[in-house]
């Protein structure tokens, strides 16, 4: 799996993105990102508020309960601001 | 048609371009998004714009594409920068041709509000205090609501 980060989730994460094996619990973009947060460091506190990050997989916006498998492109951020 | 860039753009050429030649057109409606500078105690220096790309060029097409199903439109025209942007700097053109004024003035609102809710852009700013990321606003998440269908 692809994970791509954004904005300040990136300058938290400390990466742009990187390939992560998809452990076989992770089934839904929910328990993925409780399986990021776990992870300590930058990703515990880029994803401390999870009420503000936004999930794309395979560059469409999902809710939590979007299927997650391998091979996926899985993009966190903030809520978009351009415009 | 779609364009995401660093480069700026030329915004008189760029809309006598959009629909030059086709006379059915009854007017032309733009609308050009620039870098603001609060002042005071807020005051910037520098913006940058980080974006991402496919899934930019992806949302942008699709919002397009979506004006052009509610309204009649001739033409259509999305240029978004990115990158390091100076205060005064041009940001977004937005233009939309077509045969009557309702329909093009209509079609370019929705494109911008549609646009900042929903096409992956995130500014930064450097302020001197270092930088500082721009928050979303509920203001722009009402202004799209506005357009969604009942």
């Amino acid at each position: 799996m692809k994970l791509l980060y954004f904005a300040w989730l990136r300058a938290r994460i400390g990466q742009a993105e990187e390939e992560l094996a998809l452990p076989a619990e992770v089934r839904d973009v929910a328990a993925l990102l409780c399986w990021l947060q776990g992870r300590g460091g930058g990703y515990t506190e880029a994803l401390r508020d999870l009420s503000v990050i936004r999930v794309a997989v395979n560059q469409e916006y999902v809710g939590r309960d979007h299927p997650i498998h391998e091979g996926d492109e899985v993009a966190l951020f903030p809520p978009v601001t351009g415009g | 048609m779609i364009r995401v860039q660093r480069e700026d753009f030329d915004t008189g050429a760029e809309l006598d371009r959009l629909a030059k030649g086709d006379h059915g057109v009854g007017g032309i409606a733009s609308f050009i998004g620039v870098v603001r500078d609060p002042g005071g105690p807020e005051r910037i220096s520098t913006l940058i714009l980080e974006h991402y790309p496919g899934m930019t060029e992806k949302k942008l097409a699709e919002i397009e594409a979506e004006a052009n199903r509610r309204w009649p439109l001739s033409a259509s025209l999305i240029i978004h920068r990115y990158g390091r942007l100076e205060p005064g700097d041009r940001i977004v053109l937005v233009a939309t041709a077509s045969p009557h004024r309702e329909a093009a003035l209509a079609a370019c609102h929705f494109l911008i509000d549609w646009l900042k809710t929903d096409a992956p852009f995130w500014k930064s700013e450097e302020t001197p205090e270092g930088e500082r990321w721009v928050a979303a606003r509920a203001e722009d998440d009402e202004a799209t609501r506005r357009w969604q269908k009942k």
